[in-house]
């Protein structure tokens, strides 16, 4: 026996072992009815494998673990699943948890079984998994399962395995029996994690109130081979507390927040060294364990073998439970055990002791006093607290000190409430501080998350508004764009019907780059040439390379050129007019550059006259060769290219006419003299106009027999621009009118022209083949649209309303689009009408008429809330409208009865 | 005339070196950014409810730091008006019933078969915890869900229930004790009876 | 069968606050029979008379707090607060003196304050410093031990007579007979004599000092009694004693005609009832036993420097009542190492 240290603290309660020893273990009855708890351990609770009806055998597992920390559940006998569901668990909140109903059948019937033959020869792993099947959880009261602490031993280096077996509270003698009778097993249990766990050192302790249970271990260890020490402690509460078992036998102190392998050391409860036994050499997965049964209540103090989900009744009538005196029932020990109200609830592979007290026995505790700091608790504390200012705090609500005074290296051991002198109960406290402070800090985090979430939401909510803005201007922009390249088009058509420009441009970039490139090659095969530095071989070929590469690239794009223009099989019509152009204006400058010359006398009017006369000939020759493409285009047939410039030289005929006409305008309304004149101009733009007007139709005509949709598109757009302007102008003459401009008659006239114009147009339009299309369209009232123009019309009639009253606007208006509104709104009833008829006929949309139905309800119950709030006055009105809800609901409720 | 100028001198000295002082430490214990801002969003429950009349926590926080009243925030209810009070060393005063009651804690649930799918609730939680999209049912995340109510109003057909979050056996505390006095206060009444029926 | 659930753990230790303090009355019962046996029935007057009183206040602001009048009672904390004031009272005080004493104690020093556990100061220590203060002529007037004025058996003023002194009925004057000053006011007031002169001139000093030793050693029974017991722990008395041993060891070494030697210093005045009765007080001294040991220590240091330089013959009540005011202070830097940390925490929070 090596030596023993000493913890601080600690307190000597009656011991009240003996009562439960006189008797060895025995069987306890077979239960009828089995409740299992998921959730007998610390961790998920486990997964439920059967339903209801199945029938199961002794040791069949019926729950899987459910994660890393969880353990598995056996069926503790043979049965039925009677059903799963809500049951009180043993937790000292008496609350319910899920469990397991089984209906013991009696007869025992194990499902096939086999131990280990030599669990030495099995890897590690795959025998921690046997024992994590075996769903073996802690046995001495937490619960933890046993499988992760088995595992410890790959990731931490375990020195010291310590076996519990101080049981240092009292009354509880479980592990004590269970090491008198089955000192064998559980040297077996130890030899198993210790062959797992590999400690260099295994140390037993006990308290020194149990010589017996350490003579028969100390028989069953005679044979063993591992370094096996059995340290008996004196007796005091709590040394069977895992860290101040491990400080009485190591002198080593687990760090607050770590766990004992963190300092290489690893504890197991004699009966989970047992339980191992069990499962590895019989193959018994954890369903008894051993339960104490005393307390002053009991004729028949003892320990039992007992199943898990047994129900504490069966165990208590065993004992000869006096109904008379039982007072307190209490699950575990005195000290940190939970009493509970209700005999119905089950043992579990953590429960391991019944106390049924009388009432002399655990005596209420009488009305706290106030704390004097009489400072016994902080003597008895194992853990060097100050149980007097933990007190302070966690009354006073100041949890954060309560915290920083080591609150949570409270093991809860109950030794500060037992010597309380003023009654107070200090452990409840703590409990209820920490939970307060675990709360608080989860909802903390929770609040962080939140605003974590809050303030993506708010990012993303930016990001798309900004988004949406940007694909807003980008719409816009294409808009423009393509407007402009519609123009583009119609102009560039005639000049590149191929569609080569893109390429050629493509090709004249590359060739540009080609160039640079080589240039900047030539430049560097030059510099390096005079600093007559190395490389030279290298950067000539780089230079040959890039001369390669830009021949290439000026050739494909001749090519290309020479290419596009013979493709296109005619002359690019709009380059040669460019062309014969910019050669006439150089033409003009060189002339003018000439004059200027002569004019002065200068020296170089040679030159420049040679120049004027090269300059000729080449204005010359574009200009001819502008001429025959031209012509050789109309003469090949008038196509589509030249129909559209005609038309815009049309069009831009149009325009001047129409500015000059609004030239004359002005001057006549100015009574200008040059009116006349003016007019003048005017009619002979206006001849041009026709001119071109007449070319145009021409080319079109023979260009486009049939009218195209193309043409009939363009035909459309005219008509409409047309009747635009006619509206335009009917207003601006009414404003005349309204003013009384003397400019009215004038523009009364404009507006006939235009009408007339506009009938034209609408005309050709429909020569054209428009009309053929336009009917079909009102064929099917569109709903939605017919609903759209519903609601727009009721928001611009509310507008109108509402500037009505406000002083604004007229009376007339609003009537007018009352009007427009109440029209569509009957056609869109008429429509919606039809529609459901339709519907009806052809089934009705059930699920629209749901939706109706369920807006109808809510209509009605939010109602009824404005009606319970409201005061009088509302009341009245309230009430109509809840009527009215109401039989709208009904009506379509019975509509959707009446298709359902 | 010498003592006058000692005087003056030795002012001088201390002006001096208390000054140097008071510049160390207003370099040496720089506060940085508005940390009461961020100390009072901190204490705010972040449901974003909006029920205090601003748009979300933080702009109530601010407006705290504005110095708004601190008892418009019905989720966080007396402890967060505590924990502000403290923290800014104010009175502590009861809720404003003007924004709502303290309610316990809940998440909303949707009741699937009557929503009709319209997404009215998605754009009007703040964090984001509603799944769904057009015309299909909607359901709560219920770990993301603050119980800010914002989504009940909108719901055209009334199928969110906000549902107080219950008790489990994982999120069951031991209630604190009852202060002694208070149990001894009642000796003659209820504190007997009480310990009648323990008996 | 009607279970009840309750909160862990369900089993309790007999000791209780009442025990505590009833341990407390007993344990005084040495120094009581030494004070009646040299300074005469005075001292019992006052004991009893301090503790009716105590009780009527007691009962009476539990009545105005609204709290059951009879539980608190039976907690004799007020009994204790009494004792401790009639012991620290001159045996012939009159009784508007204890009335004003224990009204200061109960109803101000520790009501005031919220009641037993919440007073900050020790409320006799309280009332006496009061006392002294408002009344030092009263409270200066001590009573000579009986082997000062009769050579011939224990003769003290009678009990009736006692009763007559107090409560007014008799002049005072009838009594200067039976008062004289204190050794510790003697020592004080000595003149120009060394200690060593005052110790042969005095009459008290000479010959009534055994009278003050016998006293004190009745204290110290009494403490030794408590600290087997365990009602308190050694700390907080041996430290006081210890560190008032060593100042008065250091200065009577140092200069032995100016300074009385340190076994004056333990066995005069309150210094043992002060160690064992009133700095042991838990609700007003240090909680971890790091604490109590600086705790004792600066009353022993306080009592010494107080008694030595200060106006003041006595110095236990100011001395305690300074350390109270520390005790908190104390509490934050005296935190015991936790199981499982490295070092002891500090302060009140993490920030702090």
């Amino acid at each position: 026996m090596g030596h023993v240290f000493a913890f601080h603290g600690g307190i000597h309660p009656p011991e009240n072992k003996r009562q439960s020893t006189r008797k060895p273990i025995r069987q306890a009855p077979l239960p009828q009815h089995l409740v299992l708890p998921l959730a007998q351990h610390l961790g998920a609770p486990a997964e439920p494998l059967v339903k209801p009806g199945d029938r199961v055998l002794k040791g069949q597992l019926i729950a899987s673990a459910a994660g890393r920390v969880s353990a598995a559940l056996h069926a503790p006998t043979s049965g039925v699943i009677s059903s799963i569901g809500p049951y009180p668990v043993p937790h000292a909140s008496g609350m319910e948890g899920t469990c397991i109903m089984l209906e013991a059948d009696g007869e025992e019937r194990w499902i096939e079984h086999q131990g280990l033959a030599d669990f030495r020869r099995m890897p590690k792993s795959e025998l921690i998994d046997f024992i994590r099947n075996s769903g073996i959880a802690g046995m001495g009261g937490a619960g933890f399962p046993t499988d992760v602490k088995l595992h410890l031993g790959e990731d931490h280096i375990v020195n010291t395995l310590i076996i519990n077996a101080a049981e240092c509270e009292p009354y509880i003698t479980a592990d004590d029996m269970l090491m008198r009778e089955r000192a064998e097993d559980i040297v077996a249990g130890i030899e198993v994690i210790a062959h797992l766990l590999e400690p260099s050192h295994i140390l037993i302790g006990t308290e020194d109130n149990k010589p017996q249970a350490v003579r028969a271990l100390e028989k069953a260890l005679k044979g063993c081979k591992l370094n096996i020490d059995i340290r008996v402690v004196p007796t005091k509460y709590p040394s069977g507390g895992e860290k101040q078992l491990i400080k009485l036998l190591t002198d080593v102190e687990v760090p607050s927040g770590r766990i004992p392998a963190d300092v290489g050391i690893v504890c197991q409860n004699v009966g989970t060294a047992y339980a191992i036994a069990r499962a590895v050499r019989h193959g018994e997965p954890l369903i008894s364990r051993i339960v104490t049964l005393t307390g002053d209540a009991l004729g028949q103090p003892q320990n039992f073998e007992t199943l898990i989900g047994t129900p504490y009744q069966l165990l208590l009538e065993a004992s000869r439970v006096s109904d008379r005196k039982l007072y307190r029932l209490v699950v575990g020990g005195p000290m940190m055990g939970f009493a509970v109200d209700n005999d119905q609830i089950p043992v579990i592979k953590t429960t391991n002791c019944l106390i049924a007290s009388t009432y002399d026995e655990m005596p209420p505790a009488p009305p706290a006093q106030e704390c004097i700091r009489c400072g016994l608790c902080e003597q008895v504390c194992p853990a060097e607290l100050l149980p007097q200012q933990l007190y302070w705090f966690a009354k006073g609500r100041e949890l954060d000190k309560a915290k920083h005074h080591n609150l949570f290296d409270c093991i809860e051991c109950g030794a500060c409430s037992y010597v309380c002198s003023s009654y107070i109960p200090l452990v409840q406290y703590y409990r209820n501080a920490k939970a307060e402070i675990r709360t608080e800090e989860a909802e903390q985090r929770k609040a962080e998350h939140a605003r974590q979430r809050f303030e993506a939401r708010q990012a993303r909510l930016e990001a798309e508004k900004a988004e949406k803005e940007a694909r807003r201007k980008a719409r816009a922009e294409e808009a423009a764009r393509n407007q402009a390249k519609k123009k583009d088009q119609s102009e560039a058509v005639a000049a590149a019907p191929s569609g080569g420009v893109g390429d050629l441009k493509a090709l004249k970039t590359a060739a540009a780059v080609a160039r640079t490139k080589l240039k900047k090659a030539q430049k560097a095969v030059d510099s390096a040439r005079e600093s007559g530095s190395g490389d030279l071989a290298a950067l000539e070929s780089e230079l040959q390379q890039a001369q390669q590469k830009a021949d290439a690239a000026q050739q494909a794009l001749d090519a290309a050129e020479r290419g596009d223009a013979q493709a296109a099989g005619q002359p690019d019509l709009k380059q040669l007019k460019t062309a014969a152009a910019v050669a006439r204006t150089k033409l003009k400058q060189a002339e003018k550059a000439l004059k200027n010359a002569e004019d002065k006398g200068q020296d170089g009017v040679e030159a420049l006259r040679a120049t004027v006369q090269q300059l000729t000939a080449k204005a010359e020759a574009a200009q001819q060769a502008y001429e025959t493409a031209e012509k050789g285009e109309s003469a090949g047939g008038a196509d589509t290219a030249k129909v559209a410039e005609l038309k815009a030289d049309m069009d831009a005929a149009r325009g001047k006419v129409e500015k000059a006409q609004k030239a004359l305008d002005d001057a006549i309304a100015s009574g200008s003299p040059a009116a006349e004149k003016m007019k003048a101009g005017v009619e002979k733009l206006q001849g041009k106009y026709e001119d071109a007007r007449k070319a145009w139709e021409a080319a079109a005509g023979t260009a486009q027999p049939g009218a195209s949709p193309a043409k009939l598109a363009e035909l459309k757009a005219d008509m409409h621009a047309a009747g635009a302007k006619v509206e335009k102008a009917q207003k601006a003459l009414d404003d005349a009118i309204a003013s009384g401009s003397p400019a009215a008659e004038k523009m009364k006239a404009g507006v006939a022209k235009l009408q007339g114009k506009y009938n034209e147009a609408h005309k050709a339009w429909l020569d054209a083949g428009g009309e053929a299309q336009a009917p079909t369209q009102t064929e099917k009232p569109d709903l939605k649209a017919l609903k759209q123009q519903v609601s727009i019309m009721r928001t611009k009639l509310k507008k109108a309303e509402k500037a009505l009253e406000e002083g604004e606007g007229s009376e007339a208006e609003v009537q007018e689009l009352r009007q427009r509104h109440d029209a569509a709104k009957a056609e869109l009833d008429g429509a919606e009408q039809a529609r459901i008829a339709e519907a009806a006929a052809a089934g009705v949309d059930l699920k629209q008429l749901q939706i109706d139905a369920a807006l109808a309800r809510a209509a009605v119950t939010k109602a009824e809330r404005a009606l319970g709030k409201a005061g009088d006055d509302d009341r009245e009105a309230l009430r109509q409208a809840l009527q009215e809800a109401n039989l709208k609901a009904e009506e379509l409720n019975q509509t959707l009865s009446r298709f359902e | 005339m010498s003592a006058v100028i000692i005087a003056i001198l030795v002012l001088l000295g201390l002006a001096t070196v208390f000054g140097i002082l008071l510049g160390f430490a207003s370099v040496r214990f720089k506060v940085e950014g508005n940390p009461i801002v961020d100390q009072i969003d901190a204490l705010l429950p972040q449901t974003q409810c909006g029920q205090c009349g601003y748009p979300g926590c933080r702009p109530y926080a601010e407006a705290i730091a504005g110095g708004d009243a601190i008892n418009k925030c019905p989720p966080g209810g007396q402890s967060t008006i505590e924990a502000l009070a403290d923290l800014l060393d104010v009175e502590a005063v009861p809720l404003d019933d003007e924004h709502g009651e303290e309610k316990p804690r809940s998440v909303a649930y949707i009741r699937e078969d009557e929503c009709i799918g319209c997404t009215k609730c998605i754009q009007a939680c703040p964090v984001d915890a509603i799944l769904g999209a057009a015309k299909q049912m909607h359901t709560v995340i219920a770990s993301e869900c603050t119980g800010c109510d914002l989504c009940v109003e909108p719901c055209p057909v009334d199928c969110i229930d906000m549902i107080p979050i219950e008790t489990t056996l994982n999120t069951w505390k031991w209630p604190a004790p009852t202060p002694g006095v208070q149990l001894i206060a009642t000796d003659a009444g209820r504190g007997r009876m009480q310990h009648g029926d323990a008996a | 069968m009607a279970l009840i659930r309750s909160s862990s753990p369900h089993l309790h230790n007999a000791g209780s606050t009442p025990k505590i303090m009833r341990l407390l009355l007993i344990a005084a019962l040495p120094g009581i029979a030494a004070m009646t046996f040299f300074f005469g029935w005075g001292t019992l007057i006052q004991i009893g008379w301090a503790m009716l009183l105590a009780l009527g206040f007691e009962a009476a602001v539990m009545k105005l707090r609204r709290r059951p009048v009879a539980f608190y009672l039976r907690d004799s904390s007020a009994l204790v607060t009494a004792l401790l004031l009639g012991l620290a009272l001159p045996p012939f005080s009159p009784w508007w003196l204890t009335l004003v004493g224990v009204f200061v104690a109960i109803v101000i020093a520790k009501h005031l304050y919220g009641g037993l556990g919440n007073n900050p100061f020790n409320p006799a220590m309280v009332a006496y410093a009061l006392l002294l203060v408002s009344f030092p002529v009263d409270m200066t007037r001590w009573t000579a031990p009986f082997v000062l004025h009769a050579d011939d058996g224990w003769q003290v003023l009678g009990l009736i007579d006692t009763f007559k002194v107090i409560f007014g009925a008799l002049d005072h004057s009838a009594i200067d007979a039976f008062t004289s000053a204190t050794p510790l006011d003697e020592l004080r007031h000595r003149g120009g004599l060394t200690t060593e002169e005052a110790f042969r001139e005095s009459r008290v000093l000479a010959d009534g000092v055994g009278a003050w030793h016998a006293v004190a050693a009745a204290y110290f029974m009494g403490g030794v009694f408590l600290l087997y017991r365990k009602v308190f722990t050694w700390h907080t008395p041996l430290a006081m004693l210890g560190s008032l041993a060593a100042i008065s060891t250091l200065f009577y070494l140092f200069a032995p005609d100016n300074f009385a030697d340190p076994f004056f210093h333990l066995t005069m005045g309150a210094t043992m009832l002060g160690a064992f009765f009133i700095a042991t007080d838990p609700v007003t001294a240090a909680t971890s036993n790091r604490g109590k040991l600086y705790y004792g220590a600066g009353i022993g240091v306080l009592v010494y420097v107080i008694r030595t330089w200060g106006s003041y013959p006595d110095a236990v009540a100011f001395a305690v009542l300074l350390m109270n005011l520390a005790a908190p202070f104390i509490d934050q830097y005296t935190q015991p190492r936790t199981y499982g940390h490295a070092k002891p925490k500090r302060g009140l929070k993490e920030d702090a």
